[in-house]
């Protein structure tokens, strides 16, 4: 509760919505790592998943415009490199409208500890399709299935030079806080995919209404990503299976720190 | 914080304008006005932006928008852009055009000690919300809190209280107090804000209004009019939004014409003829679409033919 802003319970999500256990295990990773509220400045976008911390979060929160939480991000860790800046949004917000300050900010390597909450689907709207949503899925605008293919978040942002990428789902909560505190420790942008249920807008039309049923859903999907294997495993790996695991874990000097490199060290004191 | 950009990219950038209304972030844009619309022609000036500028961003809100018609002014209305917007803790547009941002002039650069600058009044050291309110209380313009003071601060674009957060449940009464104070804290200081540029407006029977470049053969105009013994008056709108109007209200009896020129196929004249008794005073416009701005004479020629 230490961590919890004033006013701002009860939080509105539906009944077995997997932000209450992501958020739980924010809260718990700050107090593993006994990082102080008052150096983190948490910035998020629209939907559901962007009010995973904001305004909850007892630190200093800015909410944003639809997918451009990575870029108000930017700015502030520019203006504020001391500070712990971590984004909290969804898979829409990130991905689809925000997708290419993603992949510009993983290329950047700025600061960033981003967690992208994917629960495939743009739920806070009604439910439509959205680029994480898997082939065939209904949805309220897919009615017959989804005729596109979804987004590889995880390894995509691997691919756009991410410090840090792991995925989990809401099933594997150890694993996820596991990855939440390395994100903390590292300097460089780093990722960290929750695969997130939401029963209410994307298990309701394909039988998994039951929030626990659909964590059974997760168990039975996830397959572990071995780097050793990693090639084996992509062959295998059927469309509806859900790879997990540490996809990069490196150091890179981070852009704040080249910035302040450049200020410094070429621009001159100005008097 | 600030953005220079022409048409294309500050529509791309409407939807964060509004996010600045609602955050109350200081902030300049500089739109240097390009010929539309879509990609129309780069570097072809023109003043097709006015009424974006001013509606571009959804929702009732306020703006303020300078136009500079000189290097100079490029320079002396952009660090005025900034103290507004600190001031008032709004975005501020630099209206100015192709032709003002092509333009190669003498610049005075004065010495810093010089240049007046105003900061937003931030918060006591801390303070903490609600102690104070960064979006409201007793303030017309509220105090400041700034990321990585230790003040737990939340800032949204979404309706919120004077505290700053969400209403979750918005009241009417909440909702419009927030609104109305945003929109009030600058149309309330219309006056301060407008700043005019007026010349032979004594006497005047017909007046020319510009803003921009084309204020620039506008006054050539005047000037061979007067030369003439034509009761012609200069008037340059150095604010556009919040719109002067108060000044074309008061403009003297004895106008009975005022001629817009702008270079687009009329934007600005919309407001003056919101303002003026449509019995007393008659409004023309001298338009330019096709970037390249008036000369002298096309605008000479409109005062000839009314009086």
């Amino acid at each position: 509760m230490k961590y919890i802003r004033e006013g701002t319970l009860p939080t509105f999500y539906c009944p077995g919505c997997g932000i209450g256990t992501i958020q739980n295990l924010f809260f718990h990773a700050i107090d593993e790592l006994g990082r102080d509220p008052k150096t983190i400045g948490v910035v998020c976008g629209i939907g559901c998943s962007g009010l995973t911390l904001s305004p909850f979060f007892k630190a200093d929160t800015l909410h944003t415009t639809h997918g451009r939480p990575i870029a108000f991000a930017t700015g502030l860790k520019v203006a504020r490199p001391e500070m712990e800046v971590v984004v909290v949004s969804g898979d829409g917000d990130l991905a689809g409208i925000g997708g290419n300050h993603l992949i510009h900010a993983a290329r950047r390597n700025i600061g960033l500890k981003v967690f992208c909450v994917n629960n495939r689907i743009y739920g806070n709207t009604g439910g439509q399709v959205a680029p994480t949503t898997p082939y065939g899925v209904k949805t309220v605008t897919t009615p017959y299935g989804n005729p596109e293919y979804q987004f590889n978040l995880a390894e995509l942002v691997a691919a756009a030079g991410s410090c840090y990428v792991a995925r989990w789902t809401t099933d594997q909560p150890v694993a996820l806080l596991n990855s939440m505190k390395k994100a903390f420790r590292l300097r460089g942008f780093s990722f960290v995919e929750i695969v997130s249920q939401c029963p209410t807008q994307y298990g309701r039309r394909v039988g998994l209404e039951n929030p626990i049923q659909f964590l059974r859903y997760f168990r039975e999907k996830s397959v572990r990503y071995q780097p050793e294997k990693a090639e084996e495993i992509r062959k295998n790996l059927k469309e509806d299976e859900i790879l997990v695991g540490e996809f990069i874990h490196r150091e890179r000097k981070e852009l704040t720190e080249n910035l302040k490199w450049l200020i410094e060290e070429q621009g001159g004191k100005k008097e | 914080m600030h953005d220079v950009t022409s048409g294309p990219g500050f529509s791309l950038m409407q939807e964060n304008i509004g996010y600045a209304v609602m955050t109350e972030t200081p902030c300049v844009i500089v739109d240097v006005q390009r010929s539309g619309p879509s990609t129309g022609g780069a570097t072809l000036p023109a003043q097709g932006d006015v009424m974006q500028a001013r509606w571009g961003t959804h929702g009732d809100h306020e703006i303020i928008a300078l136009a500079p018609n000189s290097a100079q002014e490029m320079f002396d209305l952009t660090i005025a852009a900034f103290n507004l917007s600190e001031k008032y803790r709004t975005p501020v547009v630099v209206l100015a055009d192709g032709e003002i941002g092509h333009i190669r002039e003498k610049v005075r650069i004065p010495y810093p000690e010089e240049i007046k600058l105003a900061t937003r009044e931030k918060a006591p050291e801390g303070l903490q919300v609600p102690d104070f309110l960064p979006f409201g209380g007793d303030r017309e313009v509220p105090l400041t809190g700034i990321f990585g003071e230790g003040r737990a601060l939340h800032v949204t674009g979404s309706h919120h209280m004077a505290s700053g957060l969400r209403t979750m449940e918005p009241t009417k009464a909440e909702i419009e107090a927030l609104v109305t104070r945003l929109c009030a804290k600058i149309a309330s200081h219309r006056a301060e804000i407008a700043l005019v540029e007026q010349e032979f407006l004594e006497d005047a029977e017909l007046v020319l209004l510009s803003y921009g470049a084309p204020s620039r053969p506008s006054l050539g105009a005047v000037l061979r009019a007067r030369a003439e013994g034509h009761k012609v008056g200069y008037l340059r709108l150095k604010t556009i939004w919040p719109f002067p109007s108060h000044v074309i209200r008061d403009l003297p009896k004895k106008v009975r014409h005022i001629v817009v020129v702008e270079m687009n196929l009329g934007q600005v004249i919309r407001e003056v003829e919101r303002v003026v008794c449509p019995d007393a005073v008659k409004t023309h416009l001298v338009p330019a679409i096709a970037g390249v701005v008036h000369n002298v004479s096309e605008i000479y020629k409109k005062i000839r033919e009314l009086i």
